[in-house]
Order: structure tokens, then C-alpha cells, then sequence
């Protein structure tokens, strides 16, 4: 039994315990959770290498063989999503430190940020269905909590809304769950994808993808499950807000290629084409969203929704080139939005509001603030050579390959818009002056370490991964890999002698 | 066996969908409740019905002989109740607070977060 799997979930949840235990004694709680979070980032980087070094890694609980017991997987994907995880984690708990308030702070904050580190990276290296149902039910309590957490008007109102498309979403996800035990008899990932091509009811498989497509597109924000997400994302402090639209998102996202690429890819001319049209759709209605709005937060919500769905259509279009480019724009997409809503924070520090009405002036008051801006907007829409330009040209090039112009166009048309949007608030909160009658609030000396550290920190990988790109490429291309062909996945989980002969 | 555990389910899921689609958001709770039984028969049956034993081994035998009830959808339906469960007063806990903060419980009537053009705008 491999500790080293287990690291990414059991370092996170050790913090969270030990949080819990000091909670009169704030300042050890912070100092903890700063720590807590770059032990994981250390772990999960480390297991990136062994993943890297050895190929796909699996563990089983209590040494029960699969399908038996309990079986956490790490292959490319689930170990470069843990790391992504615990980055984003590191940096958000270094921001909170200047941006959250002290109520928060005694309300548990630092305790359910690392509960939700721990069922995220839970959800990435679970083995078995009914896991991820249970991972996916830990980080969206954390989550809720989170989002309550201080408890205004506007907050209850976006967490009501958040809460209850999620459980809704988490019933759905719960009943396929019980269908494929009732078709199979197993829920161990590797065995499914050995016993689902030869349950000879191809119809009903279909019909349970559906259903696992809603209850994670949900989650993931596709077209058009994706409304509670702009109506919740701005109503949490600036760093929950980051977290979540950095990682939440991606679970979803994650657990949909999981899902379509080792469960369900026989019938891929029926559940891809879907996806393909559900992608293209995706990005457009968000991007024309954020387009509408004049908030902010709102804004880069909305284009959250915009480029899940991108990495929907590396998933949809199902070759090494595309399900690469996948990987790589949610790595690209983490570093940048969680940037973009950390950037927000600090203008509503600087400038008193959201609301590109209200903002203005930050040109000249905030030079460094406006240059972090400028280069997470940038990579956003695209430009070389930004992670953002890799991603959508590995993207792009795998859909011109596959002759799927449409989607292309789709794609193209959706980076021109967000282009659109981010000069929008460049021109309104950036460039012109800041309006008469706008109150800034006074800057608290000490915390600017705290919001300036984890912004460089996130701008400068974004910077490093698009100049020096071919390690990043290096292990989306091994990801592709493993994911189209399940024999990997499945030979690491239940030994080398699976049946693989007769399965896909 | 099967048949009354499909119509239970049937009306189970149904009467939680219709309370589910209602504007007041207490009912969609009282409707996610009763949609998490059915899911969670939905699991029992999955398992398959059968009238057999307890699946214990009796003492001196290797296995156990079949028909035996399954146990393994027992357990799962034991985390999912327990996690349903938790998740359900904490919604309802949740519908509370924002009903103290908005006065209301009316699905149609929550724009806080989402002000419409020319609501006045409210800052977090």
C-alpha cells in the first residue's frame, strides 16, 4: 500500500483536524494552514514525478485486492489535477490571510478550506464510483460552508442557489451510480470499464451516461446546467471565490473525462457528438454573458462557464491532440481565473466596489496590480506566449486534424469575445479616471505581502508553463495517453492479470 | 417484489419532482427528501431482491452458499442516507438563515445576488 497516493488527501485533512484543535489560537491556525497547504503542493508535486517516472500508480485500502476494497488511482490526469489543486489551495491561503475577516477566520475558514483541499484531491484519485460520489459530498459541504460563511443578504441568497443545484446534481450523480451497480455489479472504475462494453444492453449504458453527464455537467457548468454559477461565484470572499472558480469547476470537468473516455466511450458517435455541440454552445453562451454584465466578479464568472467550455471539446473531440489540449487549458484556466478574481479583490481594496462603473483610476494607483492584470487577461483571451495561446492552439489544431470546423469557428469566435470583455474592464476599472464620488477603502499596511505573494505567484507560472511549455506538454501528452487507452488504468488497478483481451 | 419496489420509486421520484418544480423553496427541500429514498431504493433494487439468507458465514464452512442478500447496496445506502442526511439539515439550517436575511422563500423573489437592471445594486 502506497502512502504516496494518499498523500495529496491525507496531508489536508491532518491540517484540518489539527485547525480544529486550535481553534481559540487563530494566528497558529493561519500559520498552519499556509503550511498544511504547501505540504500538499510538495506532495502532490512529488507524486506528479512518481506518476511521470513510473506511469499510472494504484493503491488499494486495507491491501484488499480490487475489486474488493477501496482503490485510489493516480495516473497523468488525476496527479497534474492534485498538484493544480494544491497550487491554487497554497495560493488562496496566502491571499485569505490579508483578505478574510477575523469573524471568518473564528467561524472555521481555515479548518473548511482544507476540507474542501481534501475532497477535491479525494475526488481526483478515487478509484471507485461510489468514492467520488462520497469525495464529491465532502468538498461541496466544505464549499457550502464556505459560501455561507458570514452569512449577508446577497451571500444567502447565492449560497441557496449553489446548494441546491448541487444537491440536486448529487442525486442524479447517485442514482446512475446505483444503475451501474444494478448493470454490472461492481463499482471499481478499472473493472467497469471491463464490464460495461459486454453488458450487451448498449441502450441502457447510453441512458446512464446521460445521467452522469447532467450530474457532473452540473457540476462542471456545461450548457445549460451552468445558470447557479453566476448567480453564486461573487458572493463569497475574493479567495473562496478564486478557489472555487479555479478548481470547483474542474472537478466536474475532471470526472467528465474520467467518465467518457474509461466508462463510457463505445457509443462515442452519440455521446461525443453530444458533447462537441454542448462545448460549442458552452462557450459561446458564457462568453456573450459576461459580455452583458458590468460587475467584475460577474464578468470572469461568466467566463468561467465560457472556457469549461474548451476543455469539454478536447474531451468531445476524443484524440491524443485534443484531450492534451484538455489538460492543458485547465491548467492554464486555474492559473489564470484564479488570478483574474485575485486581481479583483485588491481593485475593491483600492477602489471600493465591483462595479466597472464605480472603478476606475487603478492605472495609475496600482502599476504593479495593472501589469498582473494585463498578463492573466492576455493569456485569457490567448496571445503567444501565454499558457492561454498553447492551450486553445493545441485545442484548435486537434479540431482542424479532426476536420470539426464548426467547433473551430466556435472556438475562435468565443477567444475574439473574450478579448472583448477583458478590454472592457481594462478601459472601465484600469484606464479612465476614477469617478467622482467613489470612496476607496484605506489600505491595510501589512496585508499587501499576503495579496501581492499569491498573485506573482500564479502570474509567474502562467508566464513560465507558456515560455517554457514542453514539461507541461510533456505530461498532457501522457495523460492523453493513458486516457485512450483504459488498458493502463485498468492493468495498475487490478493487477497485470486483468482480463484485457477481451475488453476495449 | 420488484414490481411494488419500481411503483414505490416511480411515486416517490414523482411526488419529489412536482414538490421540487414549486416556487417555494421549502417544498423543494420536503421534494429533495422524498427523491433521496427513491434513489436510495433505487440502489436497493439495484442490488437485486432476493429472499435469501444473511450473508454470514456459518462457522466451519469456507463460503457461503447461495441465495444470500447482497450486503454491499446495504452499505452504500447506510453512507448515502447518512450523507443525505447531513446535507439535508444543513440545507434546511441554510433556508432558515437566508429566509432571517430576505424575508422570503420564494424562488422567484431571491434577486439578491442576481440584481435585474435597475434594482438598487447591492455590494457584498
Amino acid at each position: 500500500m502506497s502512502w504516496l497516493i494518499l498523500a495529496p488527501i491525507l496531508v489536508p485533512a491532518g491540517t484540518a483536524f489539527v485547525s480544529l484543535l486550535l481553534w481559540r489560537h487563530l494566528f497558529w491556525q493561519k500559520a498552519l494552514a499556509v503550511l498544511g497547504a504547501g505540504g500538499t503542493l510538495a506532495a502532490s508535486l512529488w507524486l506528479v514525478g512518481a506518476v511521470h517516472a513510473q506511469g499510472v500508480m494504484a493503491t488499494q485500502l486495507g491491501n484488499w485486492p480490487a475489486p474488493f476494497g477501496i482503490s485510489f488511482v493516480a495516473d497523468h490526469l488525476s496527479a497534474v489535477m492534485t498538484a493544480l489543486a494544491a497550487l491554487m489551495g497554497f495560493a488562496a491561503a496566502v491571499y485569505a490571510l490579508g483578505d478574510v475577516d477575523e469573524a471568518r477566520f473564528r467561524h472555521a475558514f481555515f479548518p473548511l478550506f482544507h476540507i474542501l483541499l481534501m475532497g477535491v484531491n479525494g475526488a481526483f484519485l478515487t478509484g471507485d464510483l461510489f468514492n467520488l460520489y462520497v469525495w464529491f459530498e465532502v468538498l461541496l459541504i466544505a464549499s457550502f460552508a464556505l459560501m455561507a460563511l458570514g452569512g449577508g443578504r446577497i451571500q444567502m441568497d447565492g449560497a441557496v442557489k449553489y446548494a441546491f443545484i448541487n444537491l440536486f446534481s448529487s442525486l442524479l450523480l447517485l442514482s446512475a451510480i446505483g444503475l451501474t451497480y444494478g448493470m454490472t455489479g461492481t463499482l471499481n472504475m478499472a473493472e467497469l470499464a471491463l464490464l460495461l462494453p459486454e453488458t450487451g444492453a448498449a441502450g441502457l449504458v447510453t441512458t446512464v451516461a446521460m445521467l452522469f453527464l447532467v450530474a457532473f455537467g452540473i457540476k462542471a457548468a456545461i450548457f445549460p446546467l451552468f445558470f447557479w454559477l453566476p448567480a453564486s461565484y461573487h458572493v463569497p470572499p475574493v479567495t473562496v471565490s478564486a478557489y472555487f472558480a479555479g478548481m470547483l469547476t474542474k472537478v466536474g470537468v475532471y470526472a467528465l473525462i474520467r467518465a467518457f473516455t474509461l466508462l463510457f466511450a463505445q457509443d462515442t458517435s452519440y455521446t461525443h457528438t453530444l458533447l462537441l455541440w454542448l462545448s460549442g454552445v458552452t462557450m459561446l453562451s458564457g462568453v456573450l454573458g459576461a459580455a452583458a454584465q458590468f460587475e467584475f466578479r460577474r464578468i470572469l464568472a461568466f467566463h468561467s462557464v465560457s472556457q469549461v467550455g474548451y476543455m469539454v471539446m478536447g474531451l468531445a473531440l476524443m484524440s491524443p491532440l485534443a484531450l492534451a489540449g484538455s489538460l492543458v487549458f485547465m491548467v492554464h484556466h486555474s492559473l489564470v481565473k484564479a488570478n483574474l478574481f485575485l486581481v479583483s479583490g485588491v481593485a475593491k481594496r483600492l477602489a471600493g466596489s465591483f462595479q466597472l462603473r464605480k472603478l476606475g483610476g487603478l492605472y495609475q494607483s496600482a502599476p504593479a496590480l495593472s501589469a498582473i492584470f494585463v498578463l492573466a487577461a492576455f493569456s485569457l483571451a490567448g496571445f503567444p506566449p501565454l499558457t492561454g495561446f498553447w492551450a486553445k492552439f493545441l485545442l484548435v489544431r486537434a479540431g482542424l486534424e479532426l476536420e470539426a470546423y464548426a467547433i473551430v469557428a466556435a472556438a475562435l469566435l468565443t477567444g475574439l469575445l473574450t478579448l472583448y470583455s477583458m478590454v472592457k474592464i481594462w478601459a472601465e476599472a484600469f484606464w479612465k479616471p476614477l469617478p467622482e464620488g467613489s470612496a476607496p477603502e484605506p489600505e491595510r499596511v501589512g496585508a499587501l505581502a499576503a495579496f501581492y505573494l499569491p498573485m506573482l505567484l500564479l502570474a509567474g507560472a502562467t508566464l513560465l508553463l507558456g515560455l517554457f511549455f514542453t514539461p507541461l506538454l510533456a505530461l498532457a501528452e501522457g495523460a492523453a495517453r493513458e486516457l485512450l487507452d483504459p488498458a493502463h488504468y485498468i492493468r495498475a488497478v487490478l493487477g497485470e492479470g486483468a482480463r484485457l483481451g477481451e475488453g476495449p | 417484489m420488484e414490481s411494488l419496489l419500481a411503483l414505490t420509486i416511480g411515486a416517490l421520484a414523482a411526488s419529489g419532482v412536482y414538490l421540487m418544480l414549486r416556487r417555494n423553496l421549502l417544498r423543494f427541500i420536503l421534494g429533495l427528501a422524498l427523491l433521496t429514498n427513491a434513489v436510495n431504493l433505487v440502489i436497493l433494487a439495484g442490488g437485486r431482491v432476493t429472499r435469501g439468507h444473511p450473508p454470514l458465514i456459518p462457522a466451519g464452512e469456507a463460503g457461503l452458499a447461495p441465495p444470500f442478500a447482497n450486503p454491499l447496496p446495504q452499505a452504500l445506502i447506510l453512507t448515502a442516507i447518512v450523507i443525505g442526511f447531513g446535507l439535508l439539515s444543513y440545507a434546511l439550517v441554510l433556508l432558515y438563515r437566508a429566509h432571517e436575511e430576505l424575508r422570503t422563500l420564494d424562488a422567484e423573489a431571491m434577486r439578491a445576488a442576481e440584481p435585474e437592471e435597475g434594482d438598487p445594486e447591492v455590494e457584498p
